[in-house]
């Protein structure tokens, strides 16, 4: 309880006020009180109707959206309780309890009021909320009127501008309260809790039905992640996982595997492996963009070149190489030595350039590599990729004797086509993240990253500049091949039209690009987290339809400007923060340091 | 200081001969003709005012200009003009403005600098074998080493952008020394640092000296260059003007008038001086009475 004390006592010396003028007391029972609404409002019925996707017809039994509400609610009270100092959930709120119950205020009114709103737009009107329904969205709207009268957090500012305040109420605060240390059973063992949530959290989203729902979860998940990490539970996370790193990889990569088998539907499988792929893709691209920093443009032709290759030796009917087939790990092996050589290939001539130039050369090789697949159909060139119809029919996988292209039933789970290729690209992907994490941690790794920071240092250090990148260059180029090999079987025919740099569908240069970009340039889980939110976006949200490459767009341009390190932060970068907290210790070393040189 | 005994006592073989170095650009000449040597166990200044193509010198030297004509030999062979090689072959530089790698750590900076003296290449780090590991190791405790050598051991973890700028400078430094060259060279170590921070450098760069690696530094802090240089060479307008120690440079007129200008216009006359110093005397003299 001294720790409430001691909150008020800082705050009210410094004078501030809450946006909304209200007793700091009646403001915490508002968010608690609001909180406990809005997870109430959830067991209302909030239309008359069940044409409105879930069914949210039912008293006493929330379904969908309302229970995304709930959740919403029930964080709410959470963080609320934790700012009263009620022992045992003190742990919640490390650095401040005022910004995550406002931002969890926030996602219990997103959810409702877009919920109410979709509503009225697809049923045609507002007349279609009922009672229930109008109740909850008055709920919501509870907690943040009880959040926003919190004394407003952080320093007092002159600036009291809307936009300056609503900025202070969700920063989050640079102090953290020390925790005890933990043993280690109980670190291992919210370790696996969060991973296990985390995957709950992700196979819900990919089982969503509807873009509605969907839509709901994004608000959900994004205000409520927000709301972690200003919490500092998210930093307290990471803290975790670098202490137990091995440990938490390997329950990650579990938990990946255990997907598949929550599915029942061979979709949602389908929809996993395209992630993986795609993810695995853009984690090698990371390595030419995140951390050599070369702008490639045509990074998708390397894909095409590893499932066109794979498809060529595949024993399909169409491939020009007929009566021919390699095993499958022949056929990755040359898929990923084929798009090595042509990684080289485009590699040299290019490399020399810097900056914008490599941009555009690359830009163009991969616009080379589609036309030339594309005209390699016998007419106006060797017959060699079947030109604009591709190789289809490309056979199923079957390794010793599982065949990938049949429903297996393990363990009383049936896993179908898709689960199985899922399984085999799970273990491509566990491939290509070890070679990311070995190849940058390293003294060639190290010469990337100097190279991107300043290649004229970088050189002057003794590092030849052309012979690294082109290392790094050939590296992604093989992974991308080794990627493709697997989406040659996946989707059963390769064919030339996805392989451009911008397109509606996903495997395109700029959707692998941005992938990198908005997860987070450097890291291993940001290409992944990456390729699996633009590629579940536009799977979801159909209903934008011809909309969707400009919400696409406007999403990224959103992200960009409000968080421009991507999703998550480099380990550098997240160095930086730490470094603002032990600056104490470590200025007095500074006066001391001249003096240490002197004795040298 | 206790540079004179050092020279003497060891035999001078040349580290770096740089002969007849010119550099064009278009019709610019920046370097005209310099021929420069350093000894070992030698520390040589290179002054001389604002643009007169002392870092251009540099950027010959270490590989990153081609110069137009001339060679650069070091130790008797002649260095081909590559940054990598010419590092490779040690001698290794900092910058004028600075140039680290501001996004890595102070540690990986210092390991970056160890680039030319390990041999690990991809496949070695994907495969992690025990040399893989042991060389690792090896680099890092050499890192932490010359980091304890320049005073930052306590700041191995933290970004190189977020240190203070004299420690940025040291920082470059151990970057450059990690090379384990046998020349270095420091363009403007002192640049922007108070008079503490410039003696610490000062002693910096005679432990540098100490550890047997000759150095060749460009600066504008006149009172350093003296205290520490047995040789130093003035450029001026891209020609070398005089070489030597520290009475003969402070001596020569056209050294002060490189660097002050010519007091009139045209050449001052013995008699114009006389005239002004008459006058002068008189002056005093009318005060007096």
């Amino acid at each position: 309880m001294t720790d409430i004390t001691k909150d008020t006592t800082a705050t009210t010396a410094e004078g501030a006020k809450g946006l909304i003028r209200l007793s700091e007391s009646a403001a915490r029972a508002l968010t608690t009180i609001g909180g406990v609404l809005t997870a109430a409002g959830a067991f209302l019925a909030w239309t008359w109707t069940s044409n409105f996707p879930g069914d949210l017809t039912y008293y006493g039994s929330p379904a969908g959206l309302q229970w995304l509400a709930f959740t919403a609610g029930l964080l709410t009270v959470l963080f609320s309780l934790a700012g009263y100092g009620v022992k045992g959930l003190r742990w919640l709120t490390p650095t401040g309890s005022t910004a995550p119950i406002v931002l969890s205020a926030f996602a219990g009114l997103a959810v409702t009021w877009f919920s109410l709103i979709a509503i009225a737009v697809e049923l045609g009107g507002v007349a279609n909320w009922v009672v229930g329904g109008i109740l909850a969205g008055i709920f919501s709207i509870v907690p943040v009127i009880g959040a926003l009268a919190l004394p407003k957090p952080g320093p007092a500012t002159q600036d009291t501008g809307i936009k300056a305040t609503l900025a202070a109420y969700v920063a989050k605060p640079s102090s953290t309260k020390p925790l005890p240390q933990l043993p280690g059973w109980q670190q291992r063992g919210i370790i696996a809790i969060v991973i296990a949530l985390g995957l709950y959290v992700f196979t819900y989203g990919i089982d969503t039905q509807g873009g509605e729902l969907f839509s709901g979860f994004l608000f959900l998940a994004v205000f409520g992640l927000w709301a972690l990490h200003s919490a500092g539970l998210l930093d307290r996370f990471s803290a975790l996982t670098e202490a137990h790193k091995g440990y938490a990889v390997t329950l990650a990569f579990a938990a990946a595997a255990i997907f598949p088998f929550t599915q029942n539907n061979d979709h949602d499988a389908n929809v996993g492996v395209n992630i993986l792929i795609f993810g695995t893709v853009a984690l090698g691209l990371n390595i030419v963009v995140g951390l050599t920093g070369l702008l490639d443009l045509g990074y998708v032709a390397f894909l095409g070149v590893g499932a066109y290759t794979a498809a060529l030796f595949s024993g399909s009917a169409y491939s020009t190489i007929t009566g021919f087939s390699l095993p499958f790990w022949a056929a990755a092996l040359a898929g990923t030595a084929a798009s090595l050589v042509f990684g080289v290939l485009i590699g040299a001539p290019t490399l020399r350039l810097r900056g914008d130039y490599l941009a555009i050369v690359t830009l163009g090789f991969g616009e080379i590599f589609r036309i030339t697949v594309r005209n390699l159909d016998g007419s106006s060139g060797p017959d060699i990729t079947n030109g604009p119809n591709g190789i289809a029919d490309i056979p199923d996988l079957s390794i010793a004797g599982f065949n990938f292209g049949e429903s297996h039933n393990i363990a009383g789970f049936t896993l179908g086509r898709f689960a199985n290729y899922y399984l085999l690209m799970l273990i491509v992907t566990v491939i290509v993240v070890l070679v990311f994490n070995r190849a940058s941690d390293s003294r060639i790794g190290r010469a990337w990253v100097a190279i991107r920071e300043d290649e004229t240092a970088a050189t002057a250090m003794g590092i030849n500049g052309f012979r690294v990148k082109l290392i790094a260059f050939a590296l992604g180029a093989s992974l991308a091949g080794l990627a493709g090999s697997v989406n040659a079987h996946v989707s059963s025919s390769v064919v030339p039209d996805p392989y451009v740099f911008a397109g509606p569908v996903a495997p395109n240069s700029a959707f692998l690009l941005a992938a990198v970009v908005l997860g987070g340039m450097g890291t291993v889980s940001g290409p992944l987290l990456g390729a699996a939110l633009l590629y579940l976006i536009p799977e979801k949200l159909e209903f934008l339809k011809e909309y969707q490459l400009l919400a696409f767009g406007i999403a990224l341009i959103i992200l960009m400007r409000f968080r421009p390190e991507g999703v998550i932060a480099n380990r550098r970068r997240q160095l930086e923060f730490h470094e603002d907290k032990d600056q104490d210790p470590t200025e007095p070393t500074a006066p001391a340091a001249p003096a240490a040189t002197a004795g040298v | 200081m206790t540079t004179a005994t050092e020279t003497t006592t060891k035999p001078a073989t040349p580290i770096l001969q740089a002969t007849g170095v010119i550099m064009r650009f278009g019709g610019l000449t920046a370097v005209r003709n310099v021929d420069l040597t350093v000894n070992s166990g030698e520390i040589v200044g290179l002054i001389g005012p604002n643009g007169a193509g002392k870092t251009t010198f540099f950027n010959c030297l270490t590989g990153l200009y081609v110069p137009t004509e001339g060679t650069v030999a070091y130790k008797g062979t002649v260095l081909p003009p590559k940054p990598h090689l010419v590092t490779n072959a040690g001698i290794a530089r900092t910058f004028q403005n600075i140039r680290l790698f501001s996004n890595m750590t102070v540690l990986e900076n210092v390991l970056v600098g160890r680039h030319t003296r390990t041999k690990e290449g991809l496949f070695a780090a994907l495969v992690r074998g025990p040399r893989y590991h042991k060389a690792e190791a090896a680099s890092r405790e050499r890192a932490m080493e010359l980091l304890e050598f320049i005073g930052l051991e306590n700041k191995a973890d933290h970004l190189a952008r977020n240190l203070p700028y004299g420690e940025q400078r040291k920082l470059e430094i151990a970057r450059a020394l990690a090379s384990e060259p046998g020349l270095l060279l420091l363009d403007e170590p002192t640049a922007g640092m108070n008079p503490q921070e410039t003696r610490a450098t000062e002693e910096l760069v005679f432990a540098i000296r100490d550890q047997g690696i000759a150095v060749l530094v460009i600066e504008h802090d006149m009172r350093f260059i003296f205290n520490l240089c047995d040789r130093v060479a003035v450029l001026v307008q891209g020609e070398k003007l005089v070489e030597g120690d520290k009475e003969t440079v402070q001596g020569d007129d056209r050294v002060i008038a490189a660097y002050l200008g010519t007091p009139f216009e045209g050449d001052p006359g013995t008699e114009e001086v006389a005239e002004v110093e008459a006058a002068e005397a008189n002056s005093t003299t009318e005060d007096e009475r």
